[in-house]
């Protein structure tokens, strides 16, 4: 058996946030009353035309920067005609030979202390359609033009990544990117962010690319990596098996775990583009891009770096807490009410406050825990009120919404016993119940004075600063 | 009965005779003459009335704005709220628009009434007015020949005085050849100068609305009523409009106007090159100067202009597919069969030529043979009337190579069809504004002239028409049978 190599490349499809659609003045909100957000525009009525919302524009063009991308003065609408029933017009007005982004970067790491430059070889304006609805209606079809208009940024990878687990990585990247630069809410159950991925492979070493296939139908990280599994796996059977891989449209099902055929190449449309008679070429002067330039925020990389060399946190937690928007702000908020603590915060973002998340299935957004709280938890152990073990306690009850630190630790008492005076009388209590030890200790078993710490942990009812009992201890029983 | 715009507005400003008198004399017409000429696809008398009526209230008041009272017909692909906007095809019969057109919207802010929607040929395809869904209009001159096209309609309605004017649109020559087979004044401005918003699209890259009058001085009450920078179109222009009225009669002493060679070749009939020669001599008269020029890309213009407004029009005519609006097929199986006999029933034999050619050439593998190639045709054309306007101020010609011919004497031959066009197309694809005044007759039959300017000159081109109607009465000419 021959080694085999997948090549793997990704089309993204994020709704751009904008109020209005991009041709039409209607609403873009989603989860509205079917058709009661399409006007006499989205709905393709005779005589109606098009007029493009340069909101869309400004926010292909902040992409585009990101980036680091060739953005042309000029760049023209097409349309791509094809008829289906939630397709108005009968033609999609979309970007053809002159895209409004064109080739860029972006740098992934899909895994700790691996980074890949992934290849984007466009990114253009589209319009959405609408839905078909096939299952509310006995031997009728639905049609939802809510959506038919609402701005779309397609955006194409090359095929530079070799695993389900890269391509992965990769839209994670381009997801936290748009969320990062406020132009897609990035939701991927309601639609806003939809992957297509084109598959092949080839044998290792061999320079040609193997026939792919374009899988629809992702919208979730999780079965964008399973399906694009599911289809590396496919196709090398076939392969193997001397059958042939053709070259068309495979639709994922989640249910089953599997992609099925959806149209072959033959089968597919003619889409007869050509340059939209009904909108201007949109022009973009070196203004509008340096004005959208300078508006950015920190991009994720920009982030990350200064968290390196500035917060001195590892390349790792770096690249985790800046990997969304949300964790990176909550990081920085928290930064501010316990400044100096970085390690320490984005330990416990990525550690217990993750895991908590996560259990919860719930967004940073929604975190019972606010950075403020996370902050002054974390400020009570460097100043030595709770050990790092009531911490967690602490956290938890923080958690179960039972109010903020310093509130559960006076309420249950858990301030930390630091009076020297007080763990010394705790120690002397100890020392004096427990002679035989005391014996043990001073002929050299110097293992006993875990038992005597734990003594003292025990008699302080867990409140006694360890480090200092310790200390104390050993003093003690030197003497 | 007074026939001009103008001359009514005085009429009903000094209170001679109120809107709803000349709306009634109107409709009474339309209604006497209508059925032997088939201009109208729908007249709407109570809405005439009730427009002529306000008209009427607001002129009481003293509130009169530029067209108050005024009866005006409407070529049938300007959507009209409430009113059936049928672009003369089946599968648009039962389209009632939820919303007014620009121009439309323009024409009711101005006081202006609607008497009815005129015939046309379907999506405003052909040169005859043929291809109507609701049968041919006949021509005033003579009801065995035809009107001209597409907005054959209006042209017919305003020259057998059944509208005193009335609004078209032109991709190819659709106002001016139905202008010159008529007898009438029409102008088709400057792509971009009227508003397509709610002008259901044949050629998006070459439609443009206007309007047909007796002369160019009601042409230029009309035209500063539907011009004007709309939002709605991406594609109409953020420039001023100027005072047509005001530029009429600034005389024409000294003005360069050229000759193409390529217009008066092989193909003009040679007594409409007589008419035209005649009203040369009475614009050297009034001070014009003629000067000889070429347009050596004319002959290219018609394939350039078949490939361009095919190819949009395959794309255009889209979105009629029996979903949402207009005709669908009864009973179908699924859903190509639906798109298959709804438009197969919907669409009349023209208009899928139409689609079928410019389908074709936007395939893959044809686009650049085909669309490409007409998109840099189209560059060199439109270079030929810039090079010539270095040194002319306007160009003259005859407006079509025939005067009106007879009904079905073309039909089953497209391309002599298509030839009907052959002096007016080129100004489409160029974006230039032209305008047809009639000059004169053939065997019965009017003659029109074709005057083409520079963009955005609409004022230039009726200012020429105009001082040629002040020495000429052939612009006055009714037809024995409608006077």
């Amino acid at each position: 058996m021959s080694e085999w190599e997948s090549v793997i490349g990704l089309e993204i499809h994020a709704q751009l946030a904008t109020r209005s659609k991009i041709f039409s003045g209607a609403a873009t909100a989603f989860g509205a009353e079917p058709n009661t957000q399409a006007c006499a525009v989205d709905l393709g009525m005779p005589g109606v035309l098009p007029v493009l919302n340069r909101e869309a524009v400004t926010m292909a063009i902040r992409f585009g920067v990101a980036i680091d991308a060739e953005i042309d003065h000029h760049s023209v609408f097409a349309r791509k005609n094809y008829f289906y029933p939630d397709l108005p017009k009968g033609y999609q007005i979309s970007q053809y030979e002159l895209p409004i982004v064109g080739k860029g970067r972006i740098f992934i790491s899909p895994a700790e202390g691996e980074r890949r430059e992934i290849g984007i070889t466009r990114a253009h304006l589209e319009e959405d359609a609408g839905k078909s609805i096939h299952d509310k209606f006995p031997e009728q079809s639905a049609i939802d033009l809510n959506r038919a208009g609402t701005p779309l940024l397609e955006i194409v990878s090359e095929p530079d990544m070799r695993s389900a687990k890269e391509a992965v990585a990769y839209a994670r990247k381009i997801h936290s990117l748009v969320r990062y630069l406020e132009i897609c809410d990035g939701n991927m159950q309601e639609g806003s962010f939809r992957c297509d991925a084109n598959v092949s492979v080839r044998p290792k070493g061999q320079e040609e690319l193997g026939t792919r296939a374009e899988i629809k139908n992702i919208n979730s990280f999780r079965f964008l990596e399973r399906a694009i599994n599911f289809e590396i796996d496919r196709q090398i059977n076939l392969i193997e098996n001397r059958e042939e891989v053709v070259q068309e449209t495979r639709l994922y099902d989640s249910e089953r775990d599997e992609t099925r055929s959806m149209r072959s190449k033959e089968e597919a449309n003619d889409y007869r583009y050509f340059p939209d008679p009904d909108l201007l070429p949109v022009a973009i002067t070196d203004e509008d891009i340096a004005a959208i330039r300078a508006a950015l925020p920190e991009l994720p990389e920009q982030k990350k770096q200064r968290y390196i060399d500035q917060l001195e946190l590892s390349d790792y937690n770096a690249e985790l807490l800046t990997a969304n928007r949300e964790t990176a702000a909550f990081f920085e908020t928290a930064l501010v009410s316990a400044p100096g603590q970085s390690a320490q915060l984005a330990n416990w973002i990525l550690g217990d406050l993750t895991g908590a998340l996560n259990k919860a299935s719930l967004e940073t957004s929604e975190s019972p825990i606010s950075p403020e709280m996370l902050a002054q938890l974390i400020s009570r152990i460097t100043d030595n009120t709770i050990s790092g073990k009531m911490a967690k306690e602490v956290f938890e009850s923080m958690w179960q919404g039972e109010g903020d630190a310093d509130a559960i630790i006076e309420r249950r008492g858990l301030k930390q016993i630091t009076d020297s005076g007080a763990i010394e009388s705790l120690i002397d209590e100890v020392i004096a119940a427990n002679a035989d030890q005391v014996e043990q200790f001073r002929a050299g078993k110097d293992k006993v004075l875990g038992f005597f710490v734990g003594q003292v942990m025990k008699q302080s009812q867990g409140k006694a600063n360890p480090g200092q009992v310790n200390a104390m201890l050993r003093e003690k029983l030197k003497t | 009965m007074a026939n001009g715009v103008a001359e009514i507005r005085r009429g009903l400003k000094a209170g001679k005779f109120s809107s709803v008198e000349i709306t009634q004399d109107y409709l009474a017409r339309i209604a006497l003459h209508n059925p032997a000429l088939n201009c109208f696809i729908s007249v709407t008398d109570e809405i005439a009335l009730a427009q002529a009526r306000q008209a009427d209230a607001a002129l009481a008041r003293g509130e009169s704005a530029a067209l108050t009272g005024v009866p005006l017909a409407h070529k049938d692909l300007f959507c009209t709220d409430g009113v059936k906007t049928s672009c003369a095809s089946r599968i648009l019969d039962n389209f009632i628009a939820p919303y007014d057109a620009t121009v439309i919207e323009n024409f009711k802010r101005d006081g202006a009434v609607m008497l009815g929607k005129t015939n046309m040929d379907e999506f405003a395809m052909g040169s005859s007015n043929e291809n109507s869904y609701y049968g041919c209009v006949a021509n005033p001159w003579n009801t065995e020949y035809v009107p001209g096209g597409s907005s054959g309609g209006s042209a017919a309605a305003v020259a057998a005085g059944l509208a005193l004017g009335a609004s078209g649109t032109d991709t190819g020559g659709s106002i001016r050849q139905p202008a010159a087979l008529c007898g009438i004044t029409g102008i088709k401005p400057t792509y971009g100068r009227v508003s397509r918003y709610g002008m259901i699209a044949f050629g998006s890259s070459l439609d443009q609305g206007g309007p047909f009058a007796r002369s160019a001085e009601d042409c230029a009450l009309l035209l500063q009523t539907m011009s004007g920078f709309d939002p709605r179109d991406s594609t109409s222009a953020e420039q001023a409009v100027p005072d047509y009225g005001a530029a009429l009669g600034q005389g024409i002493e000294g003005l360069k106007i050229g000759l193409p060679q390529e217009y008066f070749a092989d193909g003009l009939d040679a007594g409409i090159g007589a008419v035209i020669e005649n009203a040369i001599e009475e614009l050297q008269k009034l001070g014009a100067v003629i000067v000889d020029i070429s347009l050596p890309n004319t002959g290219l213009s018609i394939p350039t202009y078949y490939v361009v407004a095919m190819a949009e029009c395959s794309s255009n005519l889209s979105r009629f597919d029996g979903v949402r609006f207009g005709h669908r097929c009864d009973n179908p199986t699924d859903l190509e069969d639906l798109y298959k006999r709804s438009r197969g029933e919907g669409f009349g034999a023209e208009v899928k030529r139409r689609i079928m050619i410019g389908s074709y050439a936007l395939s893959k593998g044809y686009y650049d043979a085909y669309y490409l190639k007409a998109q840099q045709l189209r560059r060199l054309i439109k270079q030929d009337f810039q090079q010539a306007f270095d040194s002319v101020d306007l160009i003259l010609g005859p407006t079509t190579p025939e005067t009106a011919f007879k009904i079905g004497a073309k039909t089953d031959d497209p391309v002599s069809m298509y030839l009907q066009d052959i002096y007016t197309i080129s100004l489409n694809l160029a974006g230039l504004p032209g305008m047809s005044l009639p000059v004169g007759f053939c065997d019965g039959l009017p003659v029109g002239m074709q005057l083409i300017g520079n963009y955005f000159n609409e004022s230039g081109l009726l200012n020429a028409a105009h001082c040629y109607q002040q020495v000429s009465d052939w612009h006055q000419q009714i037809p024995e049978a409608f006077r």
